[in-house]
């Protein structure tokens, strides 16, 4: 009996003495469950919300204003006359507008056949993490442009919508990791009217785009379209171009080589006549400086 | 004997009881602020998510902040403050470990205000520092609220901030920390 007394005696002893050093080392925030990680998207997959020249699967804040100036020079095979094309400019002002996360708006006119065009871009899905996470986005863009440049043939009978062509577009993208992001984008346009009987009114294009970052703000990006059906491929090539992303507070410079002029979808797509064989390539780009139009709203307090 | 025994069970239960001590929430606000002088534009951020837990008995509070709480004005300054500045994506958590060092000093059952003195070590942005401030602690009818306001040098946490953008953001930052705790049932 006596003995089982000091043992009890221990015993307690040692209770008392854990107690202690437990209260010391506790992991206090151990005591408070973990809240299940909330739904929370994917973002800057991409720095702008264009690759290149082709949508990215990223959307503009809401409330915020994007003011883009795009340039394309001339031909790097012009030569040292021409400044190696940098005499000649070809450019396309915008203005992005976030209106959700997953929906922007945009505007913008191009000196390369002094085209207007405008689009809306909408992701149903987007990529996230947490509960009911989602590993792509899914989006679409609509868009239209056209043409104000004088008939090429005034005697015709011309009609208003022949000035005029559509795009549609789906994005499938994936930002993979923190440096790398890859996207697809299916696109189909339709041209009311088309240059020559060897065209098509409908043409497909397959856009694969992506960018590898190398360091916190810079980044290799490339966007290449393949085009499947409708455009003459005797007469234009596939777009390819190859560029940097540099973002500094709140700019954003894209600095890339392409072959292409154009700087909307029905441009870029349908109407690309370089080669990069032929070093028929430009030197361009993508200036973006973000503005907050609207002050964001107060998240209540739970 | 079984007197030594009622005493075990008893020390048993009254250190199993110290939850009683502990007070928590779970939306405790912080702010940042790391705006220079000339800066046209606040750089400042809030977060309402703070989880907060304090044993009064030791004194010990620990804060666990979750970065992609923080909240600015500027949805640009939010997304480069997680994608370039703080790393949110790698580093998802910041938190404090620390204790009151004058807690003996403070009567956490008696309506009041009392001064605090707070030490221990602050992670964020995979590093770790030592901080020691003053704060308040102030209580009201079983409710404890805790505030405290400290610098950081954000070289400290290898935090970059780029020369081009020197003139808006600080090197040092403002933590303002503001909670109101309840007691922790189980």
């Amino acid at each position: 009996m006596k003995k089982i007394g000091s043992k009890l005696k221990l015993l307690t002893l040692l209770l008392l003495v854990w107690t202690k050093v437990s209260a010391q080392e506790e992991d206090l925030l151990k005591l408070i469950a973990e809240d299940k990680p909330k739904k929370e998207l994917v973002k800057n997959a991409f720095k702008a919300t264009r690759v290149i020249n082709s949508q990215s699967m990223e959307f503009l804040s809401p409330g915020t204003m994007d003011f883009i100036i795009l340039h394309r020079f001339g031909q790097i095979s012009e030569g040292a006359s021409n400044f190696f094309g940098l005499d000649q400019a070809s450019m396309r002002m915008a203005l992005d507008f976030g209106l959700r996360d997953n929906l922007m708006v945009g505007v913008g006119r191009s000196t390369y056949k002094k085209e207007v065009d405008g689009f809306i871009k909408y992701a149903p899905i987007r990529q996230s993490t947490g509960t009911n996470s989602f590993p792509a986005t899914i989006a679409i863009a609509v868009g239209t442009t056209l043409n104000t440049l004088p008939w090429s043939d005034p005697l015709r009978q011309n009609y208003f919508t022949s000035r005029m062509a559509y795009y549609t577009q789906v994005i499938i993208g994936r930002k993979f990791s923190d440096k790398f992001s890859l996207q697809l984008s299916p696109t189909m346009v339709h041209q009311n009217l088309v240059a020559s009987s060897s065209m098509s009114n409908d043409s497909f294009a397959a856009g694969i785009g992506g960018r590898y970052k190398v360091s916190k703000r810079i980044a290799l990006t490339w966007d290449y379209s393949y085009l499947l059906y409708g455009v003459d491929m005797d007469l234009y090539n596939n777009p390819l171009s190859i560029g940097v992303d540099i973002e500094t507070g709140g700019h954003v410079f894209q600095l890339h080589f392409s072959n292409s002029t154009g700087m909307n979808e029905r441009a870029f797509l349908t109407e690309t006549t370089g080669s990069w064989d032929k070093t028929e390539i430009r030197f361009g780009f993508n200036l973006s400086r973000m503005f907050q139009i609207k002050k964001k709203k107060e998240t209540p307090k739970e | 004997m079984e007197k030594i025994l009622l005493v075990a069970i008893a020390l048993f239960l009254g250190a199993s009881t110290n939850a009683q001590d502990k007070y928590f929430t779970k939306n405790g606000t912080i702010t940042f602020d790391a705006t220079t002088s000339t800066s046209p534009e606040k750089v400042a951020a809030v977060n309402k998510s703070v989880t907060c837990v304090l044993d009064t008995k030791t004194g010990n509070a620990q804060f666990s902040v979750l970065m992609k709480g923080f909240e600015f004005e500027q949805a640009l300054m939010q997304e480069h403050f997680h994608e370039n500045y703080l790393e949110s994506e790698k580093f998802p958590r910041s938190l404090f470990k620390g204790q009151i060092i004058n807690s003996s000093k403070i009567n956490f059952t008696k309506n009041g205000s009392y001064d605090a003195t707070v030490k221990g070590h602050l992670t964020m942005h995979g590093q770790t520092r030592d901080v020691e401030t003053n704060g308040k602690v102030s209580v009201n009818d079983g409710k404890i609220a805790i505030a405290a306001k400290f610098a950081v040098l954000l070289k400290d946490y290898a935090i970059e901030v780029p020369r081009l953008v020197s003139d808006k953001v600080a090197e040092s930052a403002i933590i303002k920390v503001d909670c109101s705790l309840q007691l922790l049932g189980n």
